[in-house]
C-alpha cells in the first residue's frame, strides 16, 4: 500500500518537472527571441504597409514564424546559419552597379548569429507558437500526390518566370528573392502554397509579384520545392 | 431621424480618415526603386542584378528608341498585367495587386523621363 502512495507521488512529480521543463525550454525561447533577435527582427507585427517602412526591415518577419517555418528545419539551422538571401533582406541595401549588371555587395551583409542546440530548440519551440496567420494556412490543403513531374523547371522558368528572382539550385538563378532550393524543407507546404497564391497576403508590400498561378500549377511548383530540397546541396557545392 | 443623420455623418467621416491608410500612394520613383530595379537596374538600363541566368534580358528603360516604340497605353497594360499580355516574356510579371491604376500612371511618367522619349519618338 505504502508502495502505491510512494510510487504515484514519484509519477506527480515526474511529471510536474516534465511540465516545468517544457515550460521553461519555452520561456527561455521567448526570452532568447527578447533579447537576442528582436534588433533585426520583427517578433509581433503587422507587416509594413508602406516602402518606408519595408525597407527599414532588417531581416524576416518573424511574427507569424510558426505558420511559415518548419520547427525542426529552424532547430538545425540556428545552430549552422547560412545565407538564403543572396542579396540580403531589402537588395538595394546591398548592391552596386557592375560591368555587365548590378552585383551583390558582400561588404554589406552580415552573418546570422549561432545557437547552442539547447538555444535553437528552445528558440524554434518558441517561434513555432506564433501563429496568428493561421486562417491563411487552414484555408491551403497541400496535395504530395501531385507530381510536378519533367515540368517542374519549366513552370519556375519558362511558364511563370519565378527563377528571375530565386535561385532553383546555388549559383543558378536570380538574385533579389530567397533561394528555393532549400524551400521545401524550411518552410511548411501551406505555407508555400499560400505564399505562392497571394504574397500581398502576408506581406502587403513585398517585392514579390502576384502571377495568378492556377491551383494545380501552385501544388506543382510546391512538390518542385519539396524534391529540390531532397538534393544534398552541399555536397553538390 | 437626427440620430440616424449624425450615424451616417460619423460614418462619413471614419470612412474619410480610413481612406488614405487604406489608399496610401508611393511615388513612382520609390515604386521603381522597389519593385523594377531589382531586373531593369539602379540605373534603369536593363543590368539589374537579376538578369545573368535570363533567356530574355528586361527592357533598357533609358533607350528611347525601343521605348519610343510602345504607347503608354501598352506600357500601362505591361505593368498592370505583365509581359504576357502584349505577347513578350512572362518574366515581366503582372504588378497589378502591387500598384494602384494612378501609381500605374505614374510609373509610365517616370518611364518616360527615363528614357526622354514619348511614343513615336
Amino acid at each position: 500500500m505504502n508502495y502505491r502512495i510512494v510510487f504515484l507521488a514519484f509519477c506527480t512529480f515526474a511529471l510536474g518537472c516534465m511540465a516545468l521543463t517544457t515550460s521553461a525550454i519555452a520561456g527561455d525561447g521567448a526570452n532568447i527571441l527578447s533579447e537576442r533577435c528582436a534588433s533585426c527582427h520583427d517578433l509581433t507585427g503587422p507587416a509594413p504597409t508602406t516602402l518606408e517602412k519595408i525597407w527599414q526591415r532588417k531581416a524576416p518577419d518573424l511574427f507569424y514564424a510558426g505558420d511559415k517555418y518548419e520547427q525542426a528545419w529552424v532547430e538545425a539551422w540556428l545552430q549552422n546559419p547560412k545565407r538564403i538571401r543572396p542579396a540580403g533582406m531589402f537588395y538595394m541595401d546591398h548592391i552596386k552597379p557592375g560591368e555587365k549588371r548590378d552585383m551583390v555587395d558582400d561588404s554589406t551583409l552580415t552573418d546570422h548569429i549561432k545557437l547552442s542546440k539547447a538555444d535553437a530548440s528552445a528558440v524554434a519551440e518558441a517561434l513555432a507558437a506564433k501563429q496568428p496567420m493561421n486562417s491563411l494556412i487552414d484555408a491551403e490543403k497541400h496535395d504530395p500526390a501531385v507530381s510536378p513531374g519533367p515540368l517542374g523547371e519549366m513552370m519556375f522558368d519558362k511558364f511563370f518566370g519565378c527563377m528571375a528572382c530565386h535561385q532553383i539550385e546555388p549559383g543558378y538563378g536570380g538574385l533579389s528573392g530567397p533561394e528555393v532550393y532549400t524551400a521545401g524543407s524550411r518552410l511548411k507546404p501551406e505555407y508555400m502554397l499560400s505564399y505562392i497564391r497571394n504574397p500581398q497576403a502576408w506581406d502587403p508590400k513585398i517585392w514579390m509579384p502576384n502571377k495568378h498561378v492556377p491551383d494545380v500549377s501552385i501544388q506543382k511548383m510546391v512538390n518542385y520545392m519539396v524534391d529540390l530540397s531532397k538534393e544534398d546541396w552541399n555536397a553538390k557545392q | 431621424m437626427q440620430n440616424n443623420s449624425m450615424g451616417v455623418f460619423l460614418l462619413f467621416i471614419v470612412v474619410l480618415l480610413l481612406s488614405p491608410l487604406a489608399e496610401a500612394s508611393e511615388t513612382a520613383k520609390d515604386n521603381y526603386r522597389t519593385y523594377c530595379m531589382q531586373c531593369h537596374g539602379m540605373q534603369g538600363t536593363g543590368m539589374g542584378l537579376n538578369i545573368r541566368d535570363m533567356s530574355v534580358q528586361p527592357r533598357d528603360h533609358t533607350d528611347a528608341k525601343a521605348m519610343g516604340g510602345r504607347t503608354d497605353d501598352e506600357i500601362f497594360k505591361v505593368i498592370k498585367e505583365g509581359g504576357f499580355a502584349i505577347s513578350k516574356s512572362v518574366l515581366m510579371p503582372p504588378w497589378g495587386d502591387v500598384f494602384t491604376d494612378d501609381e500605374i500612371n505614374d510609373l509610365v511618367k517616370y518611364l518616360r523621363d527615363l528614357c526622354k522619349c514619348k511614343f513615336g519618338g
